[in-house]
């Protein structure tokens, strides 16, 4: 067992599974020499060389689509988008050729790839380099699509993606790189389209995502000290697949759900969960369901504004406990 | 002749034996056109009579283009086409009934009907997709030809696209990609004067769309004659072997025209008067056939292939009209590869 940090789980599971397969190669902006502009990468040139590890011109569609090919033709590419904002210049790639070619080939192509990206706010980076993304993978059909809150999970969801004969988006949280978290020793591979009770309680289930999770925890910590209030944290990790029997399993258990979002509010994960809960487990409910998210706004660049639109470890504590008093 | 005249004709003796084509392979391209044109040519018709559905674009008046490059191919090589793609796919040997069992949406078709005409695929013909998004394969191909660098496979691939192409950002992002990487992959832009509806040159700064940039890529410019099975050939055979030998990429403009329309909603009026009619005097299997006369092959072996193609045609289009539907069991399989659809558990 040894301390981690996020970033260095990053490459840690790189390596991993870089060394136990060949057919792993790795490619992104400034990944190789310079190690990743969040310093992801750092030292895998070094280990894997140039020919596994290959720095590309600033071309995100010439990025996945080399990827596509790679995958389609025997290779496990992982490929880096710097920022998932910049999902926006490749979304050919990631909405209409990577998740669709096996369908549309019936059956005859293959797209096993990972698409790691740098996601979500926190840097003061402004509306182009701060969203949370990951609805728009998880609208498609054919994609996967995961996003760790901890190093363990990191290094376990990482290897379960690069395992995975399908195309999976894989979203790291920008302000999560520098978290450190406890990391047992030797090879981790944990399980795509799985939820994780992180925190259990009996009065309300909290569902949250990447850097949500220890938000939302730190809530139910002073919901419970402050106001008795004890509270079930779920950290989804997986939004497909959707682990829903967990989720409906704590919502049977604690009867009030919650959903923490960084996305902006329209189509958000959470919305897409309460819309199940609604259709198979509303008699578990004894309120209605309450999405904790950012508003619909752009993301502003200046500390104390991006600080008012993000949800914070307060706003959950009043939502949950105006809600439950209520 | 003199080497070193670069409009001039290379020298050609007039004997089978001592060409460098040879017999057996023109015989083989001038089959392949033929079957391309009479079976584009019956997807025509039955669009006409309702049996082929959705939407279709023709190659008719390009098929030198195709059958020259997949002729110069080796087994293994992989094929990466657009939604103009027919062609490209029939000449890797994709039978008939499966090309046109996709367009009639039948159980036969090459994709059980889950693709459609813009998408036909055979990966055990090395047809690796057919792409409607433009420009979309080209990084794709690089990919391909990334595994091949990496895996020391001397398997290339080839990515053919229209002259639009030229002017969207894949298209740089991936002569560019591919040129650094030094990939084998062969760029083959089949510039037939339209981008869709409008003329290729009002909204290309260049006049040769794709060849103008090859510089910008450290490449070499490259023009031929796409309605000259031969000539495509000769320029695909330079190509591959190049790639093969770890030279990297090439980028080859053919020129050649579409008799019809963009696709099967478009009447070409855009054309000026007389244009189609001084194209078709360029015909690409008219060409050939006084090629074939010209090497001494006999009007009657001609006329068997033509024959041949056209039976085999009728017998296809029968067996697909014959054909049911997809079985819809299909719906939702192979989204994952799993075989199903499940998102949630």
């Amino acid at each position: 067992m040894a301390e981690l940090t996020y970033r260095d789980a990053v490459t840690r599971g790189i390596a991993q599974e870089m060394a136990r397969d060949p057919d792993v190669v790795f490619l992104g902006e400034d990944v190789a020499k310079a190690g990743g502009v969040f310093k992801t990468t750092v030292g895998l040139l070094e280990q894997f060389g140039p020919l596994r590890v290959r720095d590309t011109p600033i071309s995100e569609q010439a990025i996945l689509g080399a990827a596509m090919g790679a995958a389609m033709t025997g290779l496990k590419p992982i490929a880096e988008i710097m920022f998932s904002d910049f999902f926006a210049v490749c979304f050919d790639y990631i909405a209409n050729e990577i998740p669709k070619s096996r369908y549309m080939s019936n059956g005859q192509l293959k797209c096993p790839l990972v698409v790691r990206t740098g996601n979500g706010a926190g840097s003061r980076f402004g509306a182009q380099h701060s969203q949370s993304v990951e609805n728009w993978a998880m609208m498609i059909p054919g994609l996967k699509v995961v996003a760790p809150s901890n190093p363990r999970d990191v290094i376990g969801l990482l290897a379960a993606a690069v395992r995975d004969p399908d195309p999976v988006i894989f979203f790291e949280h920008k302000s999560l790189y520098a978290t450190k978290g406890e990391v047992p020793d030797g090879e981790i591979v944990d399980e795509l389209g799985t939820a994780s009770i992180v925190r259990s309680g009996r009065d309300a289930t909290i569902l949250a995502l990447a850097l949500m999770v220890p938000r939302a925890l730190a809530a139910a910590e002073r919901l419970k000290s402050e106001h008795g209030i004890d509270c079930e944290v779920v950290d989804v990790r997986s939004l497909v697949p959707l682990d829903t029997q967990t989720i409906l399993g704590s919502l049977a258990r604690t009867h009030r759900l919650f959903t923490v979002e960084e996305n902006p509010r329209l189509c958000g994960w959470g919305a897409e969960i309460v819309s199940i809960a609604a259709d198979e487990a509303f008699y578990d409910l004894d309120g209605p369901p309450v999405r904790i998210t950012t508003p619909h706004l752009p993301l502003p660049a200046a500390d104390i504004l991006e600080d008012m639109v993000l949800p914070t470890v307060d706003r959950i504590v009043d939502r949950v406990r105006r809600s439950l008093s209520a | 002749m003199t080497k070193g005249l670069g409009h001039a004709q290379p020298a050609i003796a007039l004997d089978p034996r001592n060409d460098d084509i040879g017999e057996t392979m023109r015989l083989t391209m001038y089959r392949m056109q033929v079957e391309i044109r009479e079976s584009e040519q019956r997807a025509y018709d039955l669009f006409l009579q309702n049996l082929v559905k959705g939407t279709s674009h023709l190659s008719l008046g390009q098929e030198a283009v195709a059958v020259g490059f997949a002729a110069a191919m080796k087994p293994g090589d992989l094929s990466f086409c657009t939604y103009r793609g027919h062609a490209h796919t029939l000449a890797r040997g994709v039978p008939i009934e499966k090309v046109l069992g996709e367009l009639m949406q039948r159980d036969n078709g090459l994709m059980r009907g889950k693709g459609g005409s813009m998408h036909l695929t055979s990966v055990e013909h090395g047809v690796m997709g057919s792409y409607a998004i433009v420009g979309a394969h080209l990084p794709i191909a690089c990919g391909a030809a990334w595994r091949a660098q990496y895996k020391g496979a001397k398997d290339v691939s080839v990515c053919f696209f229209g002259d639009g192409t030229t002017n969207i950002g894949a298209f740089h992002e991936a002569l560019n990609f591919a040129s650094v990487w030094k990939l084998p992959v062969i760029f083959v832009c089949e510039n037939n004067l339209y981008m869709e509806y409008t003329p290729i040159s009002e909204v290309t700064a260049v006049e040769h769309p794709a060849a103008d940039r090859a510089a910008s890529y450290g490449l070499e410019r490259i023009v031929i004659d796409g309605q000259d099975a031969d000539a495509v050939y000769r320029a695909a055979t330079a190509a591959y072997e190049k790639a093969r030998a770890g030279g990297g990429p090439s980028l080859i403009e053919c020129m050649t025209y579409r008799y019809s329309g963009h696709s099967r909603a478009d009447p070409a009026k855009y054309r000026p008067e007389g244009e189609l009619d001084a194209w078709k005097k360029r015909d690409p299997i008219k060409i050939y056939r006084e090629r074939l006369i010209q090497f001494g092959i006999a009007e009657t072996v001609i006329a068997k292939i033509e024959a041949d193609v056209k039976r085999r045609v009728d017998e296809a289009t029968e067996k697909c009209k014959a054909a049911p539907p997809p079985s819809l069991d299909i719906l939702t399989t192979d989204v994952y590869a799993d075989g199903g659809w499940a998102w949630r558990n």
